[in-house]
C-alpha cells in the first residue's frame, strides 16, 4: 500500500472512516458509561441532571440499599441455579443429537435432519405449548425453565456442522475397526475433539437461560422461584418498590428518597449486568466463533 | 464402515440394501439411541404443540381436553380477521418488521465495510470490542436503561437536549415514537454483533484482488463497490433469507416490557396480543387462531423468498 500513492480522495475516506467508526464506539459505549457513573452517583445529583459522563459526588450509597434487598439475590441464585443446570441439559443432549447427525451414511439421517428443519419453520405457538406444560404438571415448578428448552434445533445443526469436519471420517472409522462402541467414540473421540464448539454451545444456552423472562413469567407465579430477569423486571420496570426498602431509610428526607428509587435502578443495572460483562472480554471469541460456524450452510 | 459402503455402492437389488441398511441399524443401534434420546424432546416439545394447534379451530374446554372439544371451523380465525385488532396488529407487526429490515440489516454491512477498510487494525478491533458489548445484556436490562435514559424528567438524553437549549420530549409517552425507540435501539443492541459474519466474510478476499486494483488506480470507494460488495453478497443474499423469514416474528419479549397504556396503538403486535388473549384473558382457541394465521404466513414466506432466491441468486436454505 505504502509505495502506490494514496489520492486525495482516498486520505478523506480514511479520515471520514475514522471519525465514524468513533463516532459509533462512542455512542455504542456511552449508555452504559452513564448508567455505571449513575450508578456511582449522588441520588440528588442525577435528578438534578447533573451527571452525563462521569460520577458526580461519588457515593456507595445507592448499592447500600440494594445489598439489603434480599429477592434480587433470591433471584439471582435462582438465575444461577436455572443456567447451570439448563445448560448442562442443553449441552448434553445437544451433542449426543450432534455426533449422530454427523455420523456420514447412517440411515434415516435425511428423515432425522427433516423432521428437525421443520420445527424451525413451523411451531404449535403459544397456547398449545402452555397446554402441554400444565398436562405434564411442570407449571410453577423450578422444572419448567429446565426441561423444556432442553434441545435447541438451530444449536443442534451448528453443532453437526462442526462435528461433521472436526471429528474426521477416517478417524470414526478407524476407532471402529478396533473395535471401539459408538457410545465410547462419542465419549472418548468426538467430545474431546469438540470443545470449541462446547464452550460456542454453552455460551449460546447459557446466555439465553440467563436472559429468560418470558417463560418465567408465563410459567411461574411462585415469588421464590423467580429467576432474575423477572425479579429486575418488578423492580426496574413496573416500579414495584419494596416497601421495607423505603422504610429501611431515614423517613426524614423524601425528596431524598425519591432521587434514591430512581438512582437505585441503576445501581441495580450494573448488578445485574456485571457477570455478562466481566466474562465478556473472555468469551466474545466464542461467540464470534459460533457465529462463523452457524454461519456455514448444513 | 467401508465394507458396507461398498457393498451398497455396487448397486445390488433394492431388496439387499434394505437388508444391509437393517443390518447398519442393529451394527449401530447406540448411535439411534443417542438421537432419539433429545430427539424425545423435540417430539415432545415441538411435535406435541402442533397436535395441540387443532383447538384454533375448535371450541376448547379445558374439562374435555383438545381431543374432546367441539369443532367450530374457521371461526376463531374469522373473528380475529374481522375484529377491529386484525388491522391494528397486522399493521404495527408488518411496519415494525420492515422497519428494522431497512435499518437494522444494511447498517451491520456497512459498519462491517468500514471496519475492514480502517487502516489501523488495533483501532478496528477495539471499536468491534465496544459493538459487540451491548449484546450481552439482557433484554429486560436493556429495556429499563432506555427507560431511563429516555425519561421525561431525570434522562440523561432530555437533560442533553435541556443543555442545547431545547424542550425536553416526552419520548416513552408518544406512541408514535415507540417504533423508533424499538428499531434504534435494536440497532444499538446488535450492530456489532451483526456485522460479525460480514467482516469475517470481507477479511477471506484474497488480497491480492485488492491490489491489483489499488495498482490499476482505483479508489477505496471502487474498491468497496467493485470488489467487496460482490464478494460478500452471496453472505448478504442468505442473510437476507434468514430474516424475510422472519418478518412476521417480531422480538416481542422486548416490545411486550416496552408497552405501556400510552403506546399501545403502535406497539401491539400479533405475538403480544397472543399472549394477551391466550394466556391473560385465557381465551385459548382465540389465541391459538391468531397465532396459528402468524406461523403459517411465517412458512408461506419462508418458502417463497427462499423459491425466489434458489432462482435468482444460486444460493438457498434447503
Amino acid at each position: 500500500m505504502s509505495t502506490v500513492k494514496r489520492s486525495r480522495a482516498d486520505t478523506l475516506f480514511v479520515a471520514v472512516n475514522f471519525v465514524i467508526l468513533a463516532l459509533v464506539a462512542i455512542v455504542v459505549a456511552y449508555p452504559i458509561i452513564y448508567v455505571l457513573s449513575a450508578s456511582f452517583s449522588d441520588p440528588i445529583a442525577i435528578t438534578e441532571g447533573r451527571v452525563f459522563l462521569l460520577p458526580v459526588g461519588v457515593t456507595l450509597e445507592n448499592y447500600k440499599l440494594v445489598f439489603g434487598y434480599g429477592q434480587l439475590w433470591r433471584g439471582y441464585l435462582n438465575s444461577l441455579f436455572y443456567t447451570v443446570a439448563g445448560t448442562a441439559l442443553n449441552l448434553i443432549l445437544t451433542m449426543l443429537m450432534a455426533f449422530s447427525l454427523s455420523e456420514k451414511n447412517l440411515p434415516l439421517k435425511k428423515l432425522f435432519m427433516g423432521l428437525l428443519t421443520f420445527t424451525m419453520l413451523f411451531s404449535g405457538g403459544l397456547i398449545p405449548s402452555y397446554l402441554l406444560m400444565k398436562n405434564l404438571g411442570l407449571i410453577d415448578t423450578v422444572w419448567v425453565l429446565i426441561i423444556p428448552g432442553g434441545v435447541a434445533v438451530y444449536n443442534v445443526i451448528v453443532s453437526r456442522t462442526f462435528m461433521e469436519s472436526n471429528v474426521p471420517q477416517e478417524l470414526r472409522e478407524a476407532t471402529q475397526i478396533d473395535g471401539c462402541s459408538d457410545f465410547r467414540m462419542f465419549v472418548s473421540i468426538a467430545l474431546p475433539l469438540s470443545g470449541a464448539i462446547i464452550a460456542v454451545m454453552a455460551l449460546f444456552y447459557g446466555t439465553a437461560h440467563w436472559g429468560e423472562y418470558f417463560n418465567a413469567m408465563i410459567y411461574l407465579r411462585t415469588s421464590r422461584l423467580l429467576p432474575l430477569q423477572v425479579v429486575l423486571r418488578n423492580i426496574l420496570l413496573l416500579n414495584s418498590a419494596d416497601a421495607g426498602l423505603i422504610d429501611s431509610y431515614d423517613p426524614e428526607i423524601a425528596a431524598r428518597m425519591e432521587a434514591l428509587k430512581n438512582s437505585l435502578k441503576y445501581s441495580i443495572i450494573v448488578l445485574a449486568t456485571l457477570p455478562m460483562l466481566a466474562m465478556y472480554p473472555f468469551v466474545q471469541k466464542y461467540f464470534v466463533k459460533g457465529v462463523m460456524i452457524g454461519s456455514i450452510k448444513g | 464402515m467401508t465394507s458396507y459402503r461398498q457393498f451398497s455402492s455396487r448397486g445390488l437389488a433394492k431388496r439387499s440394501a434394505l437388508r444391509s441398511n437393517l443390518r447398519i441399524i442393529r451394527r449401530r443401534w447406540q448411535m439411534y439411541v443417542m438421537f432419539l434420546v433429545p430427539f424425545l424432546w423435540v417430539l415432545v416439545f415441538n411435535y406435541v404443540p402442533m397436535y395441540g394447534v387443532q383447538i384454533a379451530f375448535k371450541d376448547f374446554i379445558a374439562s374435555n381436553g383438545i381431543s374432546g372439544s367441539r369443532w367450530t371451523g374457521l371461526e376463531n380465525l374469522n373473528r380475529f380477521v374481522t375484529s377491529y385488532m386484525f388491522r391494528r396488529v397486522m399493521v404495527n407487526t408488518l411496519v415494525i418488521s420492515f422497519y428494522q429490515l431497512l435499518v437494522g440489516f444494511p447498517i451491520p454491512i456497512i459498519l462491517a465495510v468500514l471496519i475492514n477498510e480502517c487502516a489501523s487494525r488495533r483501532f478496528a478491533r477495539t471499536v468491534q470490542m465496544i459493538s459487540y458489548a451491548p449484546h450481552f445484556i439482557t433484554t429486560v436490562v436493556i429495556v429499563a436503561i432506555i427507560e431511563k435514559m429516555f425519561d421525561y424528567y431525570n434522562g440523561v438524553i432530555n437533560t442533553i437536549i435541556q443543555a442545547l437549549g431545547g424542550n425536553s420530549i416526552y419520548f416513552l409517552g408518544e406512541g408514535s415514537l415507540f417504533r423508533h425507540i424499538y428499531v434504534l435501539s435494536n440497532v444499538w443492541q446488535n450492530m456489532g454483533y451483526n456485522s460479525i459474519i460480514y467482516v469475517a466474510a470481507l477479511s477471506a478476499i484474497d488480497p491480492a484482488l485488492e491490489e491489483a486494483a489499488t495498482i490499476d488506480g482505483a479508489t477505496r470507494f471502487q474498491k468497496i463497490r467493485h470488489i467487496d460488495i460482490p464478494s460478500i453478497f452471496p453472505t448478504i443474499v442468505i442473510m437476507l433469507i434468514l430474516r424475510m423469514g422472519q418478518i412476521m416474528s417480531v422480538g416481542y419479549e422486548k416490545i411486550y416490557l416496552m408497552q405501556n397504556t400510552i403506546n399501545l396503538n403502535y406497539s401491539e403486535i400479533i405475538s403480544t396480543y397472543v399472549y394477551k388473549q391466550g394466556i391473560q384473558q385465557t381465551q385459548y382457541s382465540f389465541s391459538t387462531a391468531v397465532g396459528l394465521f402468524n406461523s403459517v404466513i411465517n412458512l408461506l414466506l419462508i418458502a417463497t423468498v427462499n423459491q425466489i432466491a434458489r432462482r435468482v441468486g444460486e444460493t438457498s436454505l434447503w
